[in-house]
């Protein structure tokens, strides 16, 4: 293995192309470690971006009037302003608002560090869009489905849990596949708050090598990769929960 | 009506009504949240008693001028950046229906190389790898900052204007190609002058929704050090001695700003797409 990685020393030495992080150890943990951090964050965003979809739109067509309102304007407050301001907002002033902890050298930390406040603020921007996905889902489910359910004696919770939302996400896969695309595309705004992920360490093997070009083609392909083993994986989801006869 | 007092079954009463009263922002809607974050200010904007510290308003007010002019930099590098990904979407969503298929793969190929690659790292690429000043005919032309941002952002808009042109046109019926070919108008004149004004219609919404996509996007050039309002908004902060109190204010106030140029184009988006939409 090692021989593999000096082979790219002596690429460099020969062409001039230089890939710190393939014959660099120190260089190549930290494109590793960046690589999962972007995985984490990505992983940790889209779970609980489909939570607050599946939540939202079960609040969204709830029969309180103000329930409703509060969720679409929360959907369109998020959908409307930049995810790098809110990625600011929530790092810089909601979390000037919360309490420090003791980090053990006598100093004062914040209680949420920067891969948490990542992590909520992406969730809410990609979950406002997941909620208005699982609604038109949800539109897409025929009332007299529903009507047969509350005739069995269903409560409004148990139907849209076993029968709408089933139904619901099937109709929405592509476009929850392309939002969620989308999402990990995002996840690189994490950088401007110093979260070690993909672009952030790039960044630092690119400042240490003077690499901008090697380092930014090498990036576009891993992303390209992430997002093709996403897409993938969407695609053989969405046909195994394909049933004969519904939907397109 | 039901004179009978008998208790009628769940089962024989009308389908409940879904509710369908969406709550829609309208323009005052704005004021009151204007308001509300004023009058929420109120108690810390008297509470500064200190001399030394000017209140939370008037901060706000005092630097409004010039993080006013930081968002119109914003909306003109995203209009700028709009037209020139336009422009180069359009050759390339039409080299995508090509009929030479070497074209057509390559056009398939870039968009989907630009479409899915992260926004940021585009930037980047633009802002790194494009010189800052270039030379014809011992012509020296500067490539300020802000130009390669353009440049940067137009690059996946360009991408995603070619797969709505594609879109658009492979969503019309194929009996209007057939048509206008039995009327022996040649391919040129099939595409121009019948497939693109069907076109127009049905990619307006998309395109709207790209640009509001892209407005949104334009904060990321201040991490690349384009002096545009969120850059503008760190340093208002700094100037100001790095006041926690001021983080909300200042930053809710550019969330506000983007909203309310967003949210109309929102609205007015679905109101096209209805007004388009296709009845099935």
């Amino acid at each position: 293995m090692e021989a593999f990685f000096e082979w790219f020393r002596v690429f460099y030495d020969e062409t001039g192309i230089n890939l710190p992080f393939l014959y660099d150890s120190y260089d190549r943990d930290r494109m590793i470690a960046g690589f999962f951090m972007t995985i984490k964050l990505s992983l940790v965003c889209l779970f609980f971006s489909i939570i607050i979809g599946i939540i939202g739109a079960w609040l969204q067509n709830s029969p309180l009037k103000w329930t409703r309102r509060i969720m679409n304007g929360y959907i369109q407050l998020f959908r409307n302003t930049p995810p790098l301001v809110q990625l600011y907002f929530f790092y810089f002033a909601i979390s000037s608002l919360l309490p420090t902890v003791s980090n053990g050298y006598g100093g004062q930390q914040p209680i949420l560090g920067g891969f948490a406040w990542a992590a909520i603020s992406l969730s809410f921007f990609a979950g406002a869009f997941n909620v208005e996905i699982f609604r038109s889902g949800i539109e897409a489910v025929p009332n007299s489905t529903i009507e047969a359910a509350e005739a069995l004696g269903f409560s409004r919770l148990t139907i849209y849990l076993h029968v709408t939302l089933p139904l619901a996400i099937r109709v929405a896969l592509p476009a929850l596949n392309n939002n969620l695309v989308n999402l990990v595309k995002t996840t690189t705004l994490a950088y401007a708050i110093a979260v070690p992920e993909m672009l952030y360490e790039a960044n630092q093997i690119w400042s240490d090598n003077v690499n901008v070009t090697e380092m930014m083609i090498f990036l576009l392909i891993t992303y390209f990769a992430l997002v093709g083993v996403l897409v993938w994986g969407m695609n053989r989801w969405e046909r195994s929960l394909k049933i004969p006869g519904f939907g397109a | 009506m039901n004179t009978q007092k008998h208790k009628i079954l769940p089962v024989m009463m009308a389908p409940r009504p879904r509710p369908d009263d969406r709550f829609h922002l309208q323009p005052w809607h704005g004021l009151v949240l204007v308001a509300v974050c004023i009058i929420a200010t109120i108690p810390a904007a008297f509470a500064a008693t200190d001399p030394e510290r000017a209140s939370i308003l008037e901060v706000l007010t005092r630097w409004m001028p010039l993080m006013l002019k930081g968002f119109i930099f914003n909306i003109v590098i995203s209009v700028l950046a709009m037209a020139v990904g336009t422009i180069s979407g359009a050759a390339l969503g039409l080299g995508q229906i090509s009929l030479n298929p070497f074209v057509r793969k390559f056009a398939w190929f870039v968009t989907q190389f630009f479409r899915n690659a992260p926004w940021l790292v585009l930037l980047f690429f633009a802002m790194f790898l494009l010189p800052f000043e270039f030379k014809i005919f011992g012509l020296t032309i500067p490539l300020p900052d802000w130009l390669k941002a353009i440049f940067g952002l137009s690059l996946p808009v360009m991408a995603n204007v070619s797969e709505i042109v594609r879109g658009a046109v492979q969503s019309l019926p194929s009996g209007q190609w057939e048509a206008a070919e039995s009327l022996a108008f040649s391919r040129n004149q099939v595409l121009w002058r019948i497939i693109l004004p069907q076109c127009v219609k049905r990619m307006l919404p998309p395109w709207m929704n790209l640009y509001s996509i892209l407005t949104m996007a334009t904060v990321l050039a201040s991490i690349v050090g384009v002096s545009e309002v969120m850059t503008l908004t760190g340093q208002i902060l700094a100037a100001e001695g790095g006041r926690s109190d001021l983080l909300i204010p200042m930053y809710s106030f550019v969330l506000f700003l983007f909203f309310i140029y967003c949210y109309p184009i929102a609205r007015w988006t679905v109101r096209l797409e209805k007004k388009f939409a296709v009845i099935t």
